[in-house]
């Protein structure tokens, strides 16, 4: 029965064992590789049997920890929902304990202070394990800040460039301002429950409208650190300057923490759902899908790409939970479980094919030293495993069948066709729509990743230095292949997956899917064989045998041969590696249909020696419309507020005695 | 679910995954054939597309020294999965099981798996080219995809299901009922089959060295056995939305059951369907100029209007139906 809570708390003891460990490589750097973090690599995998025990058993384990305030105990509990996101963490973790060795063995030799690297990791996942096992509000915020602070420093790991401890401080302040919505969020809670442990809060009597204060200030402080359009601003920001494998983390796990966290405020912790709610969840979450992919698209910074793409990825899983309040909220409670399994499922397939695609930019980087996509070209025939494991997670995150990515979405799009089912007529064609913007924003990541993919990995190297690219050591491309083989497995077996996710809804909504897998291991019918089916393995098996089948065609006789030449294209001279397409000029004519989204500074100047230059700058929207607004309304209060700061002690005394003043009649 | 483990029905399936295969390039042949006759022109005869297949089969490949192995492989897996995709779809019979691997969002997903290869496929090489058509192809398929799904979303929810098979009977069982949201959608559908397939306005499968030609400057690099199949790929997907667009918005004729009269009359219905519809591509191709590039967004901007006035008129209009 235990046995889930004890392997979940060998996987912190493992996490914080290696953030101790990692004290010891200011002496010993090697230790970083041979030891912190096979340790934590270890600890995911522990997090992981931890969390199949308890989707397996799909019971209820609570423990109370020896620590705390001296009335308020912290207490822990293990049941589905957090075993679902346990397992999450812990796979990606476990695969960064393959790739990390080999990626920070860079690192040795140079003057960046290996013990915060490590420490602040372990400390980091210690967190998150920590955010997704409280029961209780205290503990939660703790491990939130743990988890936010110790991803601040790795954030400002590179920390010589000003550029990166500027996007860290950003990072900070918006961790803070929504840790705080958090905190208030949870005030309500307690205040109408009487007590911060989570089992009060459950039972806390809530009016519509303190239900309401409550999910909003959920919605702000979870969906900031999720990363939700507009309150994305730190996150293209972030993820890029951490070390890849920190990347791979903050971008597949870190976000998913946040959406655990909303799952549980607001499926399970405010009780009754309301469908207003869940109109308001699908529209930011349809936003954020389209408008992180339209940036994704005209980046052309390999790592800050994939961080745009997350915010397009946070944004379906949102569309999905706003589903599920939409179809709870009104009383459909089988289609809000479907939407709720498939928000969770995209949740993880996330997490699979994110990791897996940082891993394969900091591979990128490790080889080639490069980020910016037009420098690179014609990688896979340099580092072809690596090539091949993107390609598995460009295929993936473009939803494409039959991999995972497309699972998910199939999933999301069947529980928003059944909207036909609603009373209201206006719920009946807004959620389609928002299916429409998710049909949008599909089409375009696989535009986007074409891009990618295409432009870093086929045609010629546009650099000299990434002409000179080599493969990867074996530890990285292990990491690479458990999660690319991970990727095409959540899509070939959706069945199967589905099962075992089928415990989180049947704990926290009461309710199963029990037509989604009626038919077998081989059709993944979600409401009904009539309705919608879905024959994953044998798309899978009639791909493989066709495939098979051509290239034992083509290795035969005549076939077989193949002269090479040159290019052809159309009989001009050969082809240079400039006249490529470049990352840039794919993505202009999309750049310019969806040119009112962007904020495009595009000029041509005559320098003094009468050559022409073109400069192109394609900037984020959300700037100048949310953020340069606060921050000039700070710089100008700030400058009345300075007039206070005299230099004179006796006044600032005076200011101090005023304020106690003020605070005693306050109280008092 | 009955019919999944029965051998005759895989058979059939099988049967009709071939035929969609073997009569894809005779649509080409056809529309072809039209519109020389309506330029007052002779044309090739029917069977050309045919023969150039063979001999593009026979010829010797020539790969570019610069490609990777993405290139060898791209051929394949765009045939297999554009061929996979229109196996799905009903063509002479319903109740068959390859209906239920797929339901029409599978379909879209594996032709966005062809087209991703495609692309791929053009950027390899790592001509100028290439990168063009795969950039132009994916603007043309990124805005045409939304309008396509959201005009398969109004039938689905008029039959409350995204399986083909069961849409079709749906709308046999339906009868003759002039349902306005169908009219929409359908105009929407055509719209995008226009813009998937590469037909004028938006591409012009024609010429080959035109510099606003999108889905030929992808392929300009293959020769024999790969360009083949490329093409190929390219007539069964023409094919499949031919077939789509007959299937799903006039079904009747359509084999309802597996007796051997039934799937002649089948035949013939969706070969007869074929005809007029091939003729009517034909005569809009004569008719229609293809426009520049940027025009094409107006184009599928008008599909997807066209299929939220369809989804809308389904939910102010048909209520309850």
């Amino acid at each position: 029965m235990a046995i889930g809570l004890d392997l979940a708390a060998l996987a912190l003891g493992l996490a914080l064992a290696s953030a101790l460990a990692s004290t010891l490589t200011v002496r010993a750097p090697r230790l970083l590789r041979l030891l912190v973090l096979p340790l934590f690599g270890l600890a995911g995998a522990a997090a992981v049997a931890a969390g199949l025990v308890a989707l397996v058993q799909g019971e209820v384990a609570t423990a109370v920890l020896p620590l705390g305030l001296p009335w308020l105990p912290w207490q822990v509990r293990l049941d589905a929902l957090s075993g679902f996101f346990l397992a999450l963490i812990g796979v990606v973790t476990f695969a960064v304990g393959l790739y990390g060795p080999a990626y920070v063995r860079g690192f040795e030799r140079g003057r960046d202070p290996l013990p915060v690297l490590g420490g602040f990791a372990g400390l980091f996942l210690a967190g998150m394990l920590l955010v997704v096992l409280a029961d209780d509000a205290f503990l939660f915020m703790v491990a939130w800040e743990v988890m936010s602070l110790s991803s601040y420093f790795l954030v400002v790991f590179h920390h010589d460039n000003a550029a990166n401890r500027r996007a860290a401080f950003l990072y900070l302040l918006m961790a803070h301002v929504g840790g705080l919505a958090i905190l208030l969020g949870y005030g309500v809670l307690a205040s109408f429950g009487g007590g911060f442990a989570f089992e009060a809060m459950r039972a806390a009597p809530l009016s519509f409208g303190w239900a309401s204060v409550a999910f909003s200030l959920a919605f702000l402080g979870f969906g900031m650190k999720a990363g939700l359009v507009p309150l994305h601003a730190w996150l293209p920001e972030a993820h890029p300057v951490a070390p890849s494998h920190i990347s791979a983390l903050m971008s597949g796990v870190m976000l998913k923490v946040a959406v655990y966290g909303f799952i549980r405020f607001v499926f399970d912790l405010i009780g009754e759902v309301h469908w207003q709610w869940g109109v308001a969840v699908t529209a930011v979450g349809s936003l954020s899908a389209l408008l992180g992919v339209l940036y994704a698209l005209v980046q052309n910074d390999l790592k800050r790409l994939l961080a745009y793409s997350s915010v397009e990825n946070l944004g379906i899983i949102f569309i999905g939970l706003g589903l599920a309040l939409v179809f709870q909220g009104t009383g459909n409670s089988l289609l809000g479980t479907l939407a709720f399994v498939a928000a969770l499922y995209h949740a993880i397939n996330h997490a699979l094919f994110k990791g897996l695609l940082f891993f394969g930019a900091g591979a990128i980087l490790h080889s080639t030293h490069e980020r910016d996509l037009d420098q690179m070209g014609g990688l896979l025939r340099r580092m072809p495993w690596t090539g091949l494991f993107f390609l598995v997670g460009a295929l993936s995150i473009s939803a494409l069948p039959p991999f995972n990515g497309f699972v998910s979405e199939w999933l999301t799009f069947q529980a928003a066709l059944q909207a036909w089912q609603l009373e209201s007529g206006v719920l009946r064609s807004l959620i389609p729509i928002a299916a429409a913007m998710l049909a949008l924003t599909g089409a375009l990541a696989a535009a986007c990743f074409v891009k990618v993919y295409g432009v870093a990995f086929l045609g010629q190297a546009r650099s000299r230095h990434v002409r000179r690219a080599r493969q990867v050591p074996i530890g990285m491309r292990a990491g690479q292949g458990v999660l690319a083989f991970l990727c095409l497995l959540f899509g070939v077996l959706p069945t199967a997956v589905v099962d075992l996710i089928e415990a989180v809804p049947r704990q926290i909504l009461g309710q199963g899917l029990p037509e989604a897998t009626a038919h077998g291991w081989l059709w993944l019918t979600p409401v009904a064989p009539a309705t919608a089916s879905y024959g994953a393995p044998l798309i899978a098996l009639v791909l493989l045998v066709l495939a098979l089948l051509a290239v034992w065609a083509a290795r035969r006789g005549t076939l077989r041969r193949a002269r090479r030449c040159d290019p052809w294209d159309c009989g001009f001279a050969p082809p240079g590696a400039r006249m490529q397409y470049t990352a840039t000029a794919f993505a202009q004519p999309l750049r310019r249909v969806f040119a009112l989204l962007f904020r495009i500074d595009e000029r041509v100047e005559r320098r003094e020696d009468g050559s022409l230059r073109h400069r192109l700058t394609v900037g984020d929207r959300a700037w100048g419309l949310f953020y340069a607004p606060v921050a000039r309304a700070v710089e100008s209060a700030a400058a009345r507020i300075v007039r206070l700061q005299s230099g004179n002690v006796r006044i600032y005394l005076g200011w101090t005695l005023s304020t106690l003043l003020v605070l005693l009649w306050i109280i008092s | 679910m009955d019919y999944l483990l029965n051998v005759s029905t895989w058979g059939l399936a099988l049967l009709q995954a071939l035929l969609f295969a073997a009569l894809a390039p005779l649509l080409v042949g056809w529309v072809r054939k039209v519109k020389a006759w309506l330029q007052n022109r002779r044309g090739a005869p029917l069977l050309q597309p045919y023969r150039d297949l063979y001999k593009l089969l026979g010829k010797e490949v020539r790969v570019a020294h610069t490609a990777s192995i993405l290139f060898r492989a791209a051929p394949y897996v765009v045939f297999i999965a554009t061929w996979l995709a229109a196996s799905a779809v009903p063509l002479v019979a319903v109740a068959l099981p390859t209906a239920a691997i797929a339901d029409i969002i599978v379909l879209v997903g594996l032709l966005a798996l062809a087209r991703f290869f495609l692309a791929l496929a053009g950027m390899d090489v790592g001509t100028a080219f290439g990168g063009m058509g795969a950039s132009r192809e994916m603007l043309v398929s990124a805005l045409a995809e939304p309008a396509m799904l959201m005009a398969v979303f109004t039938l689905a929810m008029t039959a409350h299901s995204t399986n083909l098979a069961s849409v079709v009977d749906a709308q046999l069982a339906g009868g003759l009922v002039l349902r306005p949201s169908y009219l929409f959608a359908l105009g929407a559908l055509v719209l995008v089959a226009l813009a998937e397939t590469g037909r004028i306005p938006v591409d012009n499968p024609a010429t080959h060295l035109e510099l606003t030609m999108i889905h030929e400057a992808m392929i300009l690099e293959y020769s024999g056995r790969h360009l083949a199949l490329m093409e190929w790929a390219a007539q069964v997907k023409l094919l499949l939305y031919g077939v789509l667009i007959a299937n799903i918005f006039l079904p009747w004729g359509i084999a309802a059951s597996l007796a051997p009269a039934d799937l002649a009359v089948g035949l013939a219905a969706i070969l007869l369907k074929l005809l007029a519809l091939g003729a009517a591509l034909a005569l809009a191709e004569t008719v229609l100029a293809k426009m520049r590039l940027f025009r094409a967004p107006a184009f599928l901007n008008l599909a997807l209007l066209l299929a939220l006035l369809g989804l809308l008129g389904h939910v102010i209009l048909e209520v309850g139906a």
